[in-house]
C-alpha cells in the first residue's frame, strides 16, 4: 500500500518537472531578446516574436482582471457578511456552478452576447469571458477568508462604535487580505492560462492592436495556432511561448506563497 | 467539593463532641455542689485537659477551612461562630474546674442554708447550656432566644446569692470564709449563663445571619 | 427595639446609569432571558454571577446591543442608558457610550497604536496631531503605558496575553465610554495579570460603571460593590455584594456561592 501511493506521489511530483523539463529543453534555445521584442512574421518565416501577445495577453488578463476582481470581491463580501442562509445558500451554489461552466461554454456566451452583437472579435470579449471565470473563484475566495477571520474581531470593531461596512472595511477584509489577495493572484493566473474561450472572442492577431475593440493576439492562443501549424519555427516558438506562459504563472503562484508565509498572520 | 462538606462536618462534630464534654462537666459541677459528691468533682479536674485539647484541634480545623476553602454565606458564618463556641465553650470548662475547687472545700464543712437557691440556679444554668448546646445542633434560632431570655433570671438568682451570703456573714464572721466561697460558685455559674447566652447569640447570626448582641429586648416565640 | 442587620440607612441612592426592565431575548425558539430587570448604579461595579449557560453573558451582550448582530435572534423589553431606551437610538452611539472587554483578548491584526487609535478614528474624534495623546492618555487609564511606550508601532500580537487583554481595555477606554461592560475578562489569565486587571478596575469607576461578568466568584466578592445571580436565564437575586455573600435570601444564591451546584 505504502508503495502504491508513494509511486503515485512521485508520479504527481516528476510531472511538473517532466513538464518543465520538456519545455525547457525544446523552448529555452527559441527565447531571445528578439523573440521578446519581435512581432510574429509571415507563415514559414523565422524570427518572429511573440510580442504583441504578450501585450495582447496583458490587456485581455488586466481588463478581466478590473471586472473580475471588484464584482468576485464584492460578491464574495456580501456572501460573507450580509447573505441570510438560504440566499447565501443559493449563491454559492450558483457560483461553484458557474466556476463548473466549461471554459468553451464561456467563450461561447461571450461570443453570442459580445462578438455578435459588434460584428467583430475583440480583446474586450476576451476579457469579458475571463473575467466571467474570474468572478467566482474571486468571490468564494473571498468569502471564505472573511469567514476565517474570527467573530470576535468583528465584534470588537463594532463595539467600539463601528457601522457594520466601516468594520468590514477597516478591520475584517485587511485581517483577511493575505489570503484574498492570495486567492486573486492565483485566479488571476488561472485565468492568463485559458485558451478555448480566446478563441471564440479575442481570436488573434499578428500585428498589434490598436484597441479594445479589435481582435487581439494572447499568448494561450498563439501557442495553439503554432503548435498545430506545418512549421517547424513556429513549432519551436510555441514551446518557447509555452515556456513562458508557464513560467509567468509558475512567478504568480510563488509570489502568492511568499505573501502567505509573511507578514503578521491571524492568531490562532 | 465532597472534601469541603467533609471537612465542615468534622468542625461540627468537633464542637458536638466538645459541648457534650463541657455539659458534662457543668452538670457534674453543680451535682458535686448541691449532693457533695467528691468522685464528680475529680472526673470534671480530669476531662479539662481533654477540652483544651478539643479547643486546640477546632481551632486548627478552623484555620485550615479559612485558608483553602475561602468560605462564604452560611459557610462563613459558621465557621466565624465556630470560633467563638469554641471559645466560650472552653471558658465554661475553666468555669466547671472552678466551681468544683470551690465546691471540693465547702464540701468538708457543714452546709449552709442556702442549698435550695443553689438547685435552681444549677438547674436553669445546666438547662440553658444544654439548651443552647442543642440550638446549635438543630440550627435552631428560636430556641437560641429563649436561652437568652434565661439569662436575666440567672442574674437575679446570683444576686439572691449574694444578698443571702452578705446577711450570713453579718450575723456571724466565722461565715465569711464559706460564705465568699458561695458567692464565687454562684458568680462562676452566672459566668456559664453569660456564656452560655453568648454561644445563643452566635447560633441566631449563623442560622439567619443576624447580630443580636447588645440588644435591650429580644422576643422569645 | 428589633434587632436588625447593622446597616447604615440607606441615603438617597445614587441614580441608576442602566435599567434592565422585564427584558426577554430568544435565539430562535429557545428563550435565553427571562424577563430581566435590574439596575446599573452609576460609578459602581456591577458583578453577573452565575453558572454556564444561565444567560449573564447573552444579558451583558445587550446591553450594548451587541447580541443583535447573531442570526435569528429576538428580544423583547427596554433597556435604557440616561432615561433613554437603547434600542430607539443610533447603534454606532450607544456602542461609543457604553464599551465592551471580550474574553479572550481580541486585539486587530495592526499595531498597539492603531489599535487604540481606531475607536476614536471611527467615531470623528481624533483632531489633528492629537492621536498621540488619546493613545497614551488610554494607555494610562489601562496601567499599560509604561510597558508598551518604546513598541507603540510594532504588532498588537507581540504583546503577552494579559497586556493584550489590557490593551483591549485601553482600547474600550479612549472613546470615553459612559458604561464599561467586561465578559470574563480575566478567565484567560494567569492570576497575576489577573490581580493586575482587578486594580484596575476598581481604578477605573470613578470614570465610568462598570459591569462584569464572571466566573469566578471570589473575583465578584473582591472587585464588585453589587452583584446578581443568575440561574437559567432568570435573574434570581440582586443586592450589595456583601449582602449576597455573607447572607443571602434566595437558597439558590446560597447553593451556588458556596458551591452546592453548579
Amino acid at each position: 500500500m505504502l508503495t502504491l501511493t508513494g509511486i503515485c506521489a512521485a508520479v504527481t511530483v516528476s510531472t511538473l518537472f517532466l513538464i518543465l523539463a520538456y519545455l525547457v529543453y525544446n523552448g529555452a534555445k527559441s527565447l531571445s531578446l528578439s523573440f521578446f521584442t519581435n512581432l510574429p512574421l509571415g507563415q514559414g518565416e523565422t524570427g518572429g516574436g511573440i510580442a504583441n501577445a504578450i501585450v495582447g495577453s496583458a490587456e485581455i488578463v488586466g481588463l478581466a482582471s478590473l471586472i473580475g476582481i471588484p464584482v468576485g470581491f464584492m460578491a464574495g463580501v456580501y456572501l460573507a457578511e450580509f447573505s441570510g442562509k438560504k440566499l447565501g445558500f443559493l449563491i454559492r451554489y450558483t457560483a461553484d456552478l458557474l466556476n463548473g461552466v466549461p471554459s468553451i461554454v464561456i467563450g461561447m456566451f461571450a461570443w453570442t452576447i459580445v462578438v455578435i452583437p459588434l460584428h467583430r472579435y475583440s480583446a474586450l470579449a476576451g476579457g469579458l469571458a475571463l473575467s466571467l471565470m474570474l468572478i467566482p473563484i474571486t468571490a468564494r475566495n473571498t468569502e471564505q477568508f472573511l469567514l476565517e477571520v474570527p467573530r470576535t474581531m468583528r465584534e470588537g470593531a463594532l463595539a467600539l462604535g463601528a457601522s457594520k461596512w466601516r468594520a468590514i472595511a477597516t478591520v475584517i477584509v485587511p485581517a483577511a487580505r493575505k489570503g484574498i489577495m492570495t486567492g486573486i493572484i492565483l485566479g488571476v493566473a488561472r485565468i492568463s492560462g485559458e485558451t478555448a474561450p480566446l478563441l471564440f472572442t479575442a481570436l488573434g492577431n499578428q500585428f498589434w492592436s490598436t484597441s479594445l475593440f479589435e481582435p487581439t493576439a494572447s499568448l494561450p492562443v498563439v501557442i495553439y495556432n503554432y503548435a498545430t501549424s506545418p512549421y517547424e519555427d513556429w513549432h519551436r516558438q510555441a514551446w518557447a511561448a509555452g515556456l513562458v506562459l508557464l513560467g509567468l504563472v509558475l512567478a504568480a503562484n510563488i509570489a502568492a506563497r511568499a505573501i502567505v508565509s509573511r507578514g503578521p498572520s491571524l492568531p490562532r | 467539593m465532597r472534601q469541603f462538606e467533609e471537612e465542615l462536618n468534622g468542625l461540627n462534630t468537633a464542637l458536638q463532641q466538645m459541648g457534650s464534654l463541657v455539659a458534662q462537666s457543668i452538670h457534674r459541677s453543680v451535682l458535686s455542689l448541691v449532693e457533695k459528691n467528691e468522685d464528680y468533682a475529680h472526673q470534671v479536674l480530669r476531662d479539662e485537659a481533654r477540652i483544651d485539647q478539643l479547643e486546640i484541634q477546632i481551632d486548627d480545623l478552623v484555620a485550615s477551612l479559612i485558608a483553602r476553602e475561602a468560605p462564604v454565606a452560611r459557610d462563613m458564618r459558621f465557621v466565624v461562630v465556630a470560633i467563638k463556641i469554641n471559645t466560650d465553650l472552653e471558658r465554661m470548662g475553666d468555669m466547671a474546674v472552678g466551681i468544683v475547687e470551690r465546691s471540693l472545700a465547702v464540701m468538708r464543712q457543714s452546709e449552709l442554708p442556702t442549698h435550695g437557691v443553689f438547685v435552681e440556679i444549677g438547674n436553669l444554668v445546666e438547662s440553658m447550656v444544654l439548651t443552647s448546646l442543642e440550638a446549635f445542633v438543630q440550627r435552631d434560632a428560636d430556641m437560641a432566644r429563649c436561652v437568652i431570655k434565661s439569662d436575666d433570671a440567672v442574674d437575679l438568682l446570683r444576686n439572691k446569692i449574694a444578698r443571702e451570703m452578705l446577711e450570713l456573714m453579718k450575723a456571724d464572721p466565722a461565715n465569711a470564709e464559706r460564705a465568699l466561697d458561695y458567692i464565687l460558685i454562684a458568680r462562676r455559674l452566672e459566668r456559664i449563663a453569660d456564656h452560655a447566652t453568648n454561644i445563643a447569640e452566635d447560633v441566631i447570626f449563623m442560622v439567619q445571619g443576624i447580630d443580636v448582641r447588645h440588644a435591650t429586648q429580644v422576643p422569645c416565640d | 427595639m428589633n434587632p436588625t442587620v447593622t446597616e447604615a440607612p440607606v441615603a438617597a441612592r445614587a441614580p441608576a446609569k442602566m435599567r434592565a426592565v422585564n427584558l426577554n431575548f430568544y435565539y430562535g425558539s429557545f428563550q435565553a432571558l427571562h424577563g430581566i430587570s435590574l439596575d446599573f448604579i452609576e460609578n459602581k461595579i456591577t458583578a453577573l454571577i452565575g453558572p454556564s449557560g444561565c444567560g449573564k453573558s447573552t444579558f451583558l451582550r445587550n446591553l450594548n446591543r451587541i447580541a443583535e448582530t447573531l442570526r435569528d435572534t429576538r428580544r423583547d423589553g427596554e433597556i435604557s442608558l440616561d432615561g433613554e431606551n437603547i434600542f430607539d437610538k443610533d447603534v454606532t452611539e450607544i456602542r461609543r457610550r457604553i464599551g465592551m472587554v471580550f474574553q479572550r483578548p481580541n486585539p486587530f491584526p495592526k499595531s498597539i497604536f492603531e489599535n487604540i487609535v481606531y475607536g476614536p478614528a471611527v467615531n470623528g474624534m481624533v483632531k489633528r496631531g492629537h492621536a498621540q495623546e488619546i493613545v497614551e492618555k488610554s494607555l494610562r487609564r489601562a496601567a499599560l503605558w509604561d510597558e508598551v511606550k518604546d513598541k507603540l508601532h510594532e504588532s498588537a500580537y507581540a504583546l503577552s496575553g494579559g497586556q493584550q487583554q489590557r490593551l483591549c481595555i485601553a482600547r474600550a477606554l479612549a472613546v470615553n465610554p459612559e458604561v464599561l461592560l467586561l465578559d470574563e475578562p480575566c478567565s484567560a489569565l494567569d492570576p497575576i495579570a489577573t490581580a493586575k486587571i482587578e486594580d484596575l478596575l476598581c481604578g477605573l469607576k470613578n470614570q465610568c460603571t462598570i459591569v462584569i461578568v464572571t466566573h469566578n466568584m471570589q473575583q465578584a466578592a473582591r472587585v464588585a460593590d453589587r452583584t446578581g445571580f443568575f440561574l437559567l436565564g432568570k435573574l434570581i437575586e440582586h443586592d450589595k455584594t456583601d449582602v449576597i455573600f455573607r447572607n443571602p435570601s434566595k437558597k439558590e444564591t446560597e447553593d451556588y456561592i458556596t458551591g452546592r451546584f453548579g
